[in-house]
């Protein structure tokens, strides 16, 4: 069963990025290293939500920003592992748009579920599958570490 | 030229992160991606052999979809294509909550949610 491994700093920013844009969504990318266990996450990358009509449910990374994002990281010789996002006064669980919208097979999906203004739960989903038409999330543990 | 193959394509393109190609168009030089790494194809492409919805490919700064010439486009040695699916998603509207499988940590929020709309805060 794979994992998403992340130091606490990165898991805090994370979180605190969901607090920072509440009651809008946050958005933004994880660097790091596919391992045999899952992602090895070095780096988290804000990004903006594109998606300003709707920054309340939904968020929307713009490709020329995640081409920059990219870029950036393989400089560092890192790839995208994953990506988070925030669920303002709802549930940290995965929603048919996410689904819908997830196209990074073998990547994970973080959501941080912020009530009222505070972090109060993170799950990370890998999406798994072969295909567009197979594609799953499939909850996994996050290892934090100091 | 080069492209840059994203994570989630990179097991359809033997583990390559980039791949190099001598086509002189941004089609062209997807075309000779995909006769290499043929498993590619169903990942870019619709059975109609168009690019993807979700597929966005920048040549440089640009995004082809806003090119003149589009696909059609002339690439040189120098330039690099990259393949960047698109990210995007969000929480489920109002509607569609109550099909959500339910939870204690979903009522919770929802609790909290309703709380403070109660409140007017």
């Amino acid at each position: 069963m794979s994992a998403l491994r992340l130091s606490k700093a990165v898991y805090d920013a994370i979180r605190a990025h969901g607090e920072e844009t509440y009651p809008n969504e946050c958005c933004g990318a994880l660097l790091g290293q596919s391992t045999a266990e899952g992602w090895s996450i070095d780096s988290s990358v804000k990004a903006g939500n594109s998606r300003t009509d709707s920054a309340h449910n939904r968020y929307r990374i713009s490709p020329g920003e995640l081409v920059r994002i990219e870029r950036e990281a393989r400089k560092q010789g890192l790839s995208i592992g994953g990506f988070y996002h925030s669920h303002p006064d709802l549930s940290a669980q995965w929603s048919p748009t996410d689904l819908a919208e997830a196209h990074w097979l073998g990547c994970s999906y973080v959501i941080t579920a912020v009530a009222q203004g505070k972090a109060v739960l993170t799950n990370s989903f890998l999406l798994a599958g072969e295909t567009e038409e197979n594609k799953r999330f499939e909850l996994e543990p996050i290892e934090v570490s100091e | 030229m080069i492209i840059y193959i994203p994570t989630p394509l990179r097991p359809f393109a033997a583990g390559k992160d980039a791949v190099e190609v001598a086509a002189v168009t941004v089609a062209g030089a997807l075309d000779e991606l995909t006769q290499v790494h043929p498993a590619l194809r169903k990942h870019l492409f619709t059975s109609e052999g168009k690019v993807r919805a979700f597929v966005n490919l920048y040549l440089n700064e640009e995004d082809v979809r806003y090119l003149p010439a589009k696909e059609a486009t002339a690439i040189s040695a120098n330039d690099t294509l990259s393949i960047i699916p698109s990210i995007a998603g969000g929480g489920p509207v109002a509607e569609a909550r109550a099909t959500m499988a339910p939870s204690i940590e979903l009522n919770i929020i929802r609790r909290a949610a309703l709380s403070r709309t109660e409140t007017g805060k």
